[in-house]
């Protein structure tokens, strides 16, 4: 089913995305990989806050290129998720709901969506100069050092993105392709 | 002896590295249509004429395929007939690589230590792989490789007795474990044979490899059939959401080995498998 869809992401706008949607998504995101990941999760272990709100929050998982010049942004396509699943259930229990990223989750990952109404978008990963497209703005705004892991706010329209795993724990991986399967069964 | 200087290598490789990772090879983006075409599901469908949007809008602007723009990987065949000059080899490359990333826009993706951590801010050092060939030429490759998919890449030191059964075995469970990690539809090389790094570096030297060209030894070009048909039966397909393209292209490379091994590699890539090559 298509979708557009506002940030941000409620609990209730959660609940009616499903696994295999297509989804247009607009409004605020913020970037994180690797290093930001366990820098805020290292923060919020002593109690400190992170540099964006995570109430209903939406995170990339991207390291973009740097802007040519009347560029918002460099190519912007998304990194594999799975190297955040020893953060995603942390940053999910402080309310951040949304992640977009390429590839398996963790079950605790999926647990831990289930328990917080937790959604995982799929862009396609390799298609950075096309995702680039949909940002219209792109602001640093913390974790500089970090170069191209640092935190940037950005503002997307019309996103395209598959909805991969649901907040019921839906995997569109494992029925995408079993349905393949089924039926190009001999 | 022909001399070359050390500056037209940091120049050859500065240009190799913006074009490879802004422009797709020719052959690459026919696979892609060529899947595109074949493909019946609606969402794999989609997803691949995104892929062909995606390598077009860089080719129009000029601006990197993927964010992930790599580590540069830079091939030189060296003619034994070449003195270089003005500079040490290693220091002219890694310039060039320098330069281009910088003049290009492109991500700077290098740690300084593999533990430790902390980016080194100019994408170097570069992998170089020097050989030492007949004639008067350098042959520079550069081909730029992104990590999600390197990181699905596997190793494994069969016994002889395994035989081919354990490399086709390999092949496959190697692509399965990838799954969606990796952004499918990928580009598999293979490398048998030689020693533990040998087998690895035949792996990776097969993704250089146009994926519409294939292995000279008419058992291996078989088995390269063979086992893309194969990888595309598991339908992963592509970005993993099912479908018939799970790979674009498998390449096997091969040489001698010891008579207590059988060595294979399977270095994965993704759909933008990028190298770009110039003589000097």
């Amino acid at each position: 089913m298509e979708k557009h869809i506002t940030l941000p992401l409620t609990e209730e706008l959660a609940k009616t995305l499903h696994a295999g949607d297509r989804v247009y998504l607009t409004g605020t995101i913020y970037t994180s990989r690797d290093a930001g990941h366990k820098r805020m999760c290292e923060a919020l272990a002593k109690g400190e806050k992170i540099p964006f709100d995570p109430t209903d929050a939406t995170i990339y998982y991207v390291g973009p290129t740097p802007a040519k010049p009347g560029q918002v942004i460099g190519s912007a396509g998304p990194t594999t998720s799975g190297r955040m699943d020893a953060y995603a259930p942390t940053m999910m229990s402080v309310g951040a709901r949304g992640m977009i990223g390429k590839g398996a989750r963790l079950p605790e990952v999926v647990d831990a969506m289930k328990k917080y109404s937790g959604v995982y978008f799929g862009a396609i990963g390799g298609a950075g100069a096309l995702l680039a497209k949909c940002i219209k703005s792109a602001e640093l705004i913390a974790y500089e050092d970090l170069g191209a892991e640092a935190l940037r706010k950005l503002y997307v329209e019309d996103m395209p993105l598959m909805v991969i795993i649901d907040c019921e724990g839906n995997n569109l991986y494992e029925t995408g392709r079993a349905e393949y399967l089924e039926k190009n069964k001999k | 002896m022909r001399e070359i200087n050390a500056d037209i290598i940091t120049d050859v490789v500065e240009r190799l590295c913006i074009a490879a990772n802004e422009h797709l090879p020719e052959d690459v983006k026919c696979a892609i249509k060529n899947c595109r075409a074949c493909e019946d599901g609606v969402i794999a469908q989609g997803i691949l004429d995104d892929i062909i949007k995606n390598y077009e809008i860089a080719d129009a602007e000029n601006v990197p395929i993927c964010q992930d723009t790599g580590m540069a990987c830079v091939f030189l065949e060296i003619g034994q007939d070449v003195h270089i000059t003005g500079a040490n080899l290693a220091d002219a490359v890694n310039e060039g690589v320098r330069r281009g990333y910088d003049k290009g826009y492109l991500r700077k993706s290098v740690v300084k230590d593999p533990v430790r951590r902390g980016n080194t801010g100019d994408n170097t050092p570069a992998m170089i792989y020097t050989e030492i060939v007949p004639g008067e030429n350098i042959k520079i490759t550069v081909g730029p490789k992104g990590f999600g998919s390197e990181n699905m890449s596997a190793i494994r030191m069969f016994k002889p007795s395994h035989g081919l059964q354990g490399i086709k075995d390999f092949i496959l469970e190697t692509v399965e474990n990838a799954g969606p990690n990796p952004c499918p539809p990928m580009v598999v090389g293979v490398g048998i044979g030689g020693t533990f790094d040998k087998a690895a570096l035949l792996a990776k030297k097969a993704l250089m490899r146009p994926i519409d060209s294939e292995n000279p030894d008419p058992f291996y070009a078989d088995l390269e059939k063979e086992m893309l048909e194969k990888v595309n039966q598991l339908g992963i397909g592509p970005q993993g959401f099912g479908g018939k393209t799970t790979a674009i292209g498998l390449n096997i490379e091969t040489m001698p080995t010891h008579i207590a091994g059988m060595p294979c590699a399977i270095n994965i890539n993704c759909h933008v498998t990028r190298h770009k090559t110039e003589v000097i």
